[in-house]
């Protein structure tokens, strides 16, 4: 079991700064995130791209935020759960908060900080009939074990830096065979991605086949048949061992629709003039995932809600102390 | 001036909406100020395919860019009429569209 002060769901730019906030007042904390990167949004719909509304940066390239981020909050060293879903919540005999997240990992709080934005970010799962059920064994949305692939007859879907990166990747790396399946000629990854993987099927290390698109799943003992429609109204079907279908992720709200907050519109109601605590005594919201009357989903906000929280959470820890704001000029940054 | 775009959303409702042209807003953001159920996502930027749309009448859209084009090649649901409507402006040359909103994603 993990302990800690403060459990921190969603480990985007909000649920990073308030390790920051924390570590000012010596709480420690612990941050939960279903992608295997922090970064939130930041990191996976827009890594590449300037922000502007920093406060002291004219502009700054959404990844290198976050790279900033992770090391102003290094000396106050918090812990990670990355590629976990927390999916659960209880109450323990002393008060605790327990969270278990999707793969049974349990951690353990007198606070919660819900900082889980538009929500996990979930798979876009094609919708093909029975698909779930060679979920387990045959499909896969996500790599996380790429040495279950080694020779293997692979099957990528998708035209963007995951499908293109894999591709590559599976080429390089001990798979039997690697096809990629793209809707059209066009794709979406990095040039440099595209480049390589024309050049990997000119030298027939990954076969391409464009302007097509799966549309049935059957099975073939451990096998699985692909039934493919081409843009020219061509049919034929690829049997493999795995499919990964990489169309990206998408956010969605996710288990904490489930935890008893007060939700409204996707969003989890808190109460902004004093805290930013939800319904539920010791659990906060902050940044994309809450709402309040005139809620910007910015990260500037969720910075102000992050050090504004964490006040409150330290008079629930330590209810007989007193906590007495000071500059970080004045006392520098003491780690632990 | 107001224009006119006739919507249908995911469970086949039909509506008339209008929107002013001298705001700088995009489709997705009207559908969104009219309460549709776009996400749009990415804020319009062409990067999550949550304001996908199908134009059902005749016009003179602006041409789909390289990454609106990728957008939409890398989504399941794409057809010939597909279309990311934040990559729409308001103004009088969609005066009279005819929509539909996209399966979710
Ligand atoms: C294209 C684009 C451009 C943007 N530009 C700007 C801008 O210029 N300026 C600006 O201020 N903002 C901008 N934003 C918005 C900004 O990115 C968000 O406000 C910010 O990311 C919110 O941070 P967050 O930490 O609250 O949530 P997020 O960044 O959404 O991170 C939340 C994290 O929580 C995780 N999570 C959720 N639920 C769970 C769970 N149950 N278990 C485990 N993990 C979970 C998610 O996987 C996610 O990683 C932009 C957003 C986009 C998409
Ligand atoms: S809002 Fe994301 S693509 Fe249009």
């Amino acid at each position: 079991m993990i302990k800690t002060d403060i459990i921190i769901i969603g480990a985007g730019p909000v649920g990073l700064f308030t390790v920051f906030e924390a570590g000012l007042l010596k709480l420690k904390c612990h941050l939960i995130d279903a992608l295997p990167q922090p970064g939130g949004q930041c990191a996976e719909i827009y890594p590449k791209k300037p922000i502007y509304d920093i406060p002291g940066y004219p502009s700054i390239i959404a990844s290198e935020l976050v790279e900033k981020l992770m090391k102003q909050i290094e000396p106050f060293n918090p812990g990670f759960t990355l590629g976990e879903t927390a999916q659960t919540i209880e109450k323990g005999s002393d008060g605790d908060f327990i969270i278990h997240t999707s793969q049974g990992t349990a951690h353990k709080a007198p606070v919660v900080a819900i900082a889980g934005g538009l929500g996990v970010f979930t798979p876009r799962k094609p919708p093909i009939e029975n698909l779930s059920i060679f979920e387990k064994d045959n499909v896969h949305y996500i790599v996380k074990e790429p040495a279950i692939f080694n020779d293997k007859n692979i099957v990528i879907s998708g035209g963007g830096d995951s499908a293109l990166d894999w591709a590559l990747y599976f080429a390089e790396n001990f798979a039997a065979s690697v096809k990629l399946i793209h809707r059209s000629e066009n794709f979406r990854a990095h040039n440099d991605s595209v480049q390589k993987a024309l050049e990997y099927a000119n030298d027939g290390k990954i076969e391409m086949i464009l302007n097509s698109q799966v549309s049935g799943i059957s099975k073939n003992n451990d096998q699985i048949v692909l039934g493919v429609d081409s843009k020219n109204n061509e049919k034929f079907n690829i049997t493999c061992d795995h499919w990964l279908p990489l169309f990206g992720l998408t956010p969605k709200l996710g288990p904490m629709g489930d935890w008893g907050l007060e939700i409204q519109k996707n969003a989890i109601k808190v109460d902004n003039s004093t805290d930013y605590s939800t319904n539920i005594d010791g659990i906060y919201a902050i940044g994309d995932v809450n709402t309040y009357q005139g809620k910007l989903k910015l990260i500037l906000c969720g910075f102000h809600e992050a050090a504004i929280m964490v006040q409150s959470a330290f008079k629930k820890i330590y209810p007989n102390k007193n906590n007495v704001l000071k500059y970080t000029t004045v006392t520098g940054i003491k780690g632990f | 001036m107001d224009v006119k775009i006739h919507v249908t959303d995911r469970e086949g409702n039909k509506q008339t909406i209008s929107g002013p042209t001298d705001m700088s807003l995009n489709l997705m953001e009207l559908l969104k100020v009219h309460e549709y159920e776009v996400e749009g996502t990415c804020g319009g930027m062409a990067l999550c395919a949550s304001c996908h749309i199908y134009i059902n009448s005749k016009n003179n859209l602006p041409k789909i860019s390289d990454s609106e084009q990728a957008m939409l090649d890398d989504n399941w649901d794409s057809k010939a009429n597909s279309r990311l409507s934040c990559q729409i402006p308001i103004n009088e040359s969609i005066d009279l569209l005819t929509i539909e909103i996209a399966p979710e994603i």
